[in-house]
């Protein structure tokens, strides 16, 4: 069933086009990923979903136009509040909300081992590597228990080796909760590793220029053969990107 | 899930990708804590202490060799030695300059941070009133003081008036700029997340304020005592300000410079005050600056 419908979704910043006519869909239990070059409006797109700002264009979940709270929100920086210790962190959406902060707290706190953040609950943001605050902002998103989630380059600030673990990591979570999910990366293999369906942008102002099914069986890291077919639709996707966009060379070092 | 996938390279058990984002924690020495921390501290005040106590012997020397008068320039050691002997006037007067320091400062913090409040809220209010605070700093003190005096007679309130006309405005700008220093990114996702207007400067603006709030409290709680010293200079019944002119008028420099020495301690005590505040209030800039080993204490 579909969940999330784009039809034609435009966007402006006065006489700069960022968006020209963007139309996707996401279904129930999906992953699908956005893949796009550097400044290509990506970003954008998740604030037109978070109502951050108004485009033009049709944008509808579960067959109803978008209204507020439908998503919750990684954004691109893992945006932690350095004051508040990493478990109050986590529990800050489900304080929004209005649940009690002690609630919310015995909430969380069962799922900070499967986070790899275990021990880690009264820890300050600072005290905690790249990795580990990728997963406490991943934490405080997915127990907001909303119907879908944005992910807005979630390991992008990552070291490779760091970035790798935590792709693995996301694959393995994923298919134990099977959320419906909208991934922005410009990782070609991320987004491989870790889609149903991948979304191709060309670069600013963005419109999809291709749109890729990856049937492969998960756990995608598993064996050599699947390593193969997963680098041949690499390859596939990098050829349209470049393509597309004249621009970006792939020395220009946007592009993996 | 787990369990049955092959050991990858980097991944060797259930939630290992914390291996690898633990390791770098774990690695690093003991924190910096405690007596280490408390005399390294020292450690860095030493040259300070040493210039002012070099300082302090040349004037002594200055003073007893130049065949000086000491009514017009004291040595510091007869200073010391006044100080003493009129320990108890000096005390005496210093009760209301505390007094009126802190009653002028609370109500200057009060005042900046519900007005910063409303301007973060109504930013046409800001173009309002910032022109006219910025006018407020260009108010010779030396002049409007006695009006002040004049028009609120000899109580607290003239003195609470001036303290807080020179500490109100690094405050208001302190905190401004501290709302307006918060992260987009974090006001999107409280946005997101479904929380309004005086959520989000609840749980964003108003912490991402505090260093700001703190670095504006160094710099104005330093003016406030000089403040509360010129309102009780321009008329008092008592005070440190009406001391040091009394003393002046007497041909008493030492009794001048005694209460000079006072006021310059009462300030680094509340400048240390502050310093002590932020230490406890926002205790995570010291788990920055510490290490990362803490948290791991708890880990098997
Ligand atoms: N509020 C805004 N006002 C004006 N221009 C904006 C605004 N937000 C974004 N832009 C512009 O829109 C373009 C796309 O920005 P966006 O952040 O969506 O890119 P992105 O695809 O997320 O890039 P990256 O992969 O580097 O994060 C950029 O050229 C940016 O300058
Ligand atoms: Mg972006």
């Amino acid at each position: 069933m579909t969940r999330l419908e784009l039809r034609d979704v435009r966007k402006n910043f006065g006489p700069l086009e960022v968006l020209a006519d963007i139309s996707l869909h996401v279904a129930t239990g999906e992953f699908v990923s956005i893949l796009g070059p550097s400044g290509a409006g990506k970003s954008t797109l998740f604030q037109l979903l978070t109502g951050a700002i108004q485009g033009e264009g049709e944008m509808r979940f579960d067959g109803a136009p978008l209204d507020g709270a439908r998503f919750a929100f990684m954004p691109q920086r893992d945006a932690l509040m350095p004051w508040r210790r990493v478990i109050d962190n986590a529990t800050l959406g489900l304080e929004v909300q209005g649940m009690k902060r002690r609630a919310a707290r015995q909430r969380v706190a069962p799922l900070f081992a499967e986070f790899g953040l275990a021990g880690f609950e009264r820890a300050w943001p600072t005290e905690l590597s790249g990795g580990m605050r990728q997963r406490a902002a991943l934490l405080r998103t997915v127990v907001q228990q909303r119907d879908m989630l944005l992910l807005d380059e979630p390991f992008g600030a990552l070291d490779a080796l760091t970035r790798a673990a935590m792709q693995r990591w996301l694959e393995r979570m994923w298919q134990s909760h099977r959320w419906t999910a909208l991934l922005i990366t410009h990782d070609v293999r991320e987004a491989v590793l870790l889609s149903d369906r991948i979304y191709v942008l060309s670069a600013r102002p963005a419109r999809v220029v291709s749109e890729v099914a990856v049937p492969l069986p998960r756990p995608r890291t598993e064996s050599a053969e699947l390593a193969r077919e997963a680098a041949a639709i690499e390859a596939g996707i990098l050829d349209t990107l470049l393509a597309a966009d004249p621009i970006s060379r792939p020395s220009d070092g946007e592009m993996k | 899930m787990r369990g049955r996938d092959a050991p990858s390279p980097i991944s060797q058990e259930r939630g290992e990708p914390s291996a690898i984002g633990e390791s770098r924690g774990a690695v690093q020495s003991p924190p910096l804590r405690g007596r280490s921390a408390l005399t390294s501290a020292l450690a860095k005040l030493a040259p300070a202490a040493l210039a002012f106590a070099l300082l302090l012997i040349a004037w002594e020397l200055y003073a007893r060799l130049g065949g000086i008068a000491p009514t017009v320039l004291p040595a510091p050691s007869r200073v010391l030695t006044q100080a003493w002997e009129n320990r108890a006037a000096l005390a005496d007067n210093t009760l209301p300059t505390i007094r009126a320091t802190l009653a002028g400062f609370a109500c200057s913090l009060l005042a900046a941070f519900i007005l910063s409040a409303l301007v973060d809220f109504l930013p046409r209010l800001r173009r309002a009133m910032f022109p006219l605070l910025i006018a407020s700093q260009t108010l010779p003190l030396v002049a409007i003081a006695p009006l002040v005096v004049l028009w609120f007679g000899f109580g607290l309130l003239p003195k609470i008036l001036l303290v807080a006309l020179v500490t109100f405005f690094p405050m208001i700008v302190a905190l401004v700029e501290g709302y307006a220093a918060t992260s987009t990114e974090i006001s999107q996702m409280l946005a997101a997340m479904g929380a309004g207007r005086w959520r989000i400067f609840w749980l964003a603006r108003l912490p991402s304020a505090l260093p700001y709030f703190f670095a504006g409290l160094r710099i104005s709680i330093t003016y406030a005592v000089v403040g509360a010293i010129f309102a009780e200079y321009a008329g008092a019944a008592k005070g440190l300000g009406i001391y040091m002119l009394s003393a002046k008028n007497n041909f008493r420099p030492d009794l001048v410079l005694a209460a000079v020495a006072v006021s310059s301690a009462l300030t680094l005590a509340l400048f240390g005050l502050a310093v002590l505040v932020q230490h406890f209030a926002m205790p995570w800039e010291r788990a920055g600056r510490d290490s990362k080993v803490e948290p791991s204490e708890g880990r098997p």
